[in-house]
């Protein structure tokens, strides 16, 4: 069977009673990689957070599936055990809970009661991929993302994604932050998991991160709606030009949500 | 102005028991001298919480005979959990109630003059020293009504003594069995480390019945004379109903160190008490505590740390989880006396509210009469952060499972920073059973 898809249609995102997200449809299968690109404060990020069920976006209409299920009527943990992931922009620190311990929870979680990973088997994997990610093993018995440097915890979001194996991820700005090697070992996880199983949507500023991660598909999010779609080519001509051009060829002057031309 | 206290046992009586006890004379009128005393006495105030309706003083048993365990097989199941049962060289005190029902020392330790023993027994056989400690350096017969009603009825409690440069590596263990309900306690627990010794003491409060409407009042006395160190591990899981008072009190003298993991899990109301008085220089005190409120109780907890000698460091660590209806008030005192020059009071409380109606409260105080000195507080009171769930849970972990990793996270820090290998691990039990 070929993987999944997640498709958004019509979706309109408020947060704090502002509407950021106007209306956006996207579909990703199985085997495709997605690139949404665009400036600060135009809704990228925003669309990451309604597709995960982040408390403090409320999506007031259109709609989410992933394989035909209503995402939307799902908590936060059902739709990640459903196959979708997101390596978080900002990943929480949380006090006292080893990686390890939190890893094994959330792997414990998809396979259920009886059915726990035998812990063996689980540091194996998880030593294998840290080793895999260029991680300092300790990092597995440090307190989760707590005095992790910004390289370390994006890390540690692919180390999360290598090891719960979703159908859909989400990458939001998983770039930002990082020096060129990093950007490689993280690029390195991505292309790892690629495979006909395998969505992704890579959300990011800068073309330098899909030198790497070669995507399918690459949009243009302004004033909250995508507002341009093609290929590679789309990714390296803003890469050369900025973003000026689509700009005029959409009349738009300012291209932050909110501001409507 | 003084309020009467009516109190259910009378001259008479205690004289009686203490007869039957076959104290020495110097007991029985340090009892009768604590029960003529006791009505001018005021209640102890704990900050923050109002105690005036509580019952510490009214209650119908004073004495209840409990049988012996003939032997570590014959013991409540949740009492075998808290013992290491294989090991050979046990020291062990279990107290059943107010019976003294099991008692191991090592021959090693009996060899090198330990005296580890009830207090009844103690004052029978090692009567001098007794006195020389009981109520005499750490707490004070007239502080309140409490420390007096317990002086004219104790009825239990343990003394340790290590004499003069023994250092003891495995840990003294006593453990307080309640299985009575009608069982009231007044504990009196002593142990005092001489010149240049060390011990670790680990005691556990525990009810192996669900509830009981009775009252324990505890006091203990820790004395780390020069040089000495002393790790105290409790764990008090008292049952619901149980209305505790609870003073546990050490004096480090020169170069000395006390050092406190409380666990402090009971299911009733409780105001405890930790001090530490940094009597000579040079000397360190650290309290380490966690709480778990839960159901309707209310609970105070003052940490105090005074430093009298120069040079002398205190730390105090608290973490508590309040959740339903309980309150939990945490109160953190750190207090340099004029002339402990180059000394350090450092301390941090932090609590955290599971559920609207829970109330957790954290203050502290630094009282400072001296100018050369390093202090430092940090106190928070917050609930369960949203986003650190979200985080959690778009993992696929469960919203329920997700909270039990972000409380056990909360306690970990101290949780893992006890000394005492067992003691961590039941607490780590309790505390995973009482915030599920």
């Amino acid at each position: 069977m070929a993987g999944s898809t997640l498709t958004i249609k019509d979706l309109h995102v408020e947060i704090d009673g502002k509407e950021i997200l106007k209306g956006v449809n996207l579909e990703i299968k199985g085997g495709e990689i997605h690139a949404i690109m665009g400036p600060n404060g135009t809704g990228k990020s925003t669309l990451s957070s309604a597709i995960m069920g982040h408390p403090k976006y409320e999506v007031t209409s259109g709609n989410i599936t992933l394989d035909g299920q209503n995402v939307l009527e799902m908590e936060v943990d059902e739709r990640a055990r459903a196959g979708l992931f997101l390596a978080m922009q900002y990943p929480s620190e949380i006090n006292g809970v080893t990686n390890a311990d939190f890893l094994r929870s959330a792997i414990n979680s998809r396979l259920g009661e009886g059915n726990e990973i035998s812990l063996m088997k689980f540091i194996r994997q998880m030593d294998k991929q840290m080793e895999f990610l260029e991680m300092d093993l300790d990092m597995a018995q440090r307190y989760l993302n707590e005095g992790f440097s910004g390289g370390e915890k994006k890390r540690n979001e692919i180390l999360q994604l290598m090891m719960l194996q979703p159908k859909i991820a989400i990458l939001d700005e998983i770039d930002s932050g990082l020096d060129i090697d990093a950007l490689k070992v993280v690029s390195k996880g991505i292309n790892e998991m690629r495979g006909e199983e395998f969505g992704c949507l890579v959300i990011t500023h800068y073309q330098r991160l899909l030198n790497y991660i070669t995507p399918d598909y690459v949009h243009v999010m302004m004033q909250g709606r995508i507002v341009k779609s093609g290929g590679p080519e789309l990714a390296q001509r803003l890469e050369a030009e900025g973003y000026d051009w689509i700009k005029q060829e959409l009349g738009i002057e300012d291209e932050t949500v909110g501001q409507e031309a | 102005m003084t309020i009467e206290t009516k109190l259910p046992f009378d001259k008479g009586f205690v004289s009686s028991f203490s007869k039957e006890m076959n104290e020495p004379a110097w007991f029985e009128e340090f009892r009768l001298k604590a029960l003529n005393d006791l009505d001018q006495l005021p209640m102890p105030r704990p900050d923050k919480t109002k105690i005036d309706k509580w019952n510490f003083t009214q209650f119908n048993q004073h004495t209840v005979k409990s049988d012996v365990y003939p032997s570590l097989a014959d013991l409540p199941e949740e009492v075998k959990e808290l013992v290491d049962l294989d090991a050979k060289n046990k020291n062990l005190y279990i107290q059943r109630n107010q019976t003294p029902a099991y008692l191991a020392l090592s021959e090693d330790l009996k060899s090198k003059g330990v005296i580890f023993t009830d207090i009844f027994t103690a004052a029978r056989e090692h009567g001098e020293q007794l006195k020389k400690y009981f109520m005499t350096q750490a707490i004070n017969v007239d502080e309140h009504r409490l420390t007096a009603l317990h002086a004219a009825l104790v009825n239990g409690g343990v003394f340790l003594y290590v004499p003069k440069n023994v250092e003891i590596t495995e840990p003294i263990q006593a453990v307080y069995v309640h299985d009575d309900a009608e069982a009231n306690l007044f504990n009196h627990v002593i142990v005092v480390a001489d010149d240049n010794s060390s011990v670790t003491y680990v005691e556990n409060y525990i009810s192996t019945i669900e509830t009981s409407n009775t009252l324990v009042n505890i006091l203990t006395e820790v004395i780390a004379n020069v040089n000495a160190k002393i790790q105290y591990g409790a764990v008090d899981t008292l049952a619901k109903g149980v209305t505790t008072y609870v003073n546990r009190r050490g004096v480090a003298g020169r170069d000395a160190n006390i050092e406190w993991a409380l666990g402090l899990m009971n299911e009733g109301n409780t105001i405890s008490e930790n001090t530490t008085n940094l009597l000579g220089d040079g000397s360190n005190g650290d309290t380490k505590t966690v709480v778990v409120g839960r159901g309707e109780q209310t609970q105070n907890f003052t940490t105090k740390v005074v430093h009298f000698g120069k040079h002398t460091t205190g730390t105090i660590l608290n973490h508590g989880v309040v959740k339903d209806s309980a309150t939990s008030i945490f109160n953190g005192i750190g207090k340099i006396e004029h002339g402990a020059s180059k000394s350090d009071a450092e301390q941090t409380s932090r609590v955290l509210m599971l559920s609207e109606k829970a109330r957790g409260d954290a203050n502290p105080i630094l009282l400072i009469d001296e100018d050369d000195v390093v202090a430092g507080h940090a106190a928070s009171v917050g609930r369960v952060d949203p986003v650190q769930l979200y985080y959690l849970m778009s993992r696929g972990i469960s919203k329920t499972e997700a909270e039990r990793l972000v409380i056990h996270g909360f306690l970990a820090p101290v949780v893992k920073q006890l000394p005492i290998e067992g003691v961590k691990k039941q607490l780590t039990e309790v505390i995973e059973r009482k915030v599920r």
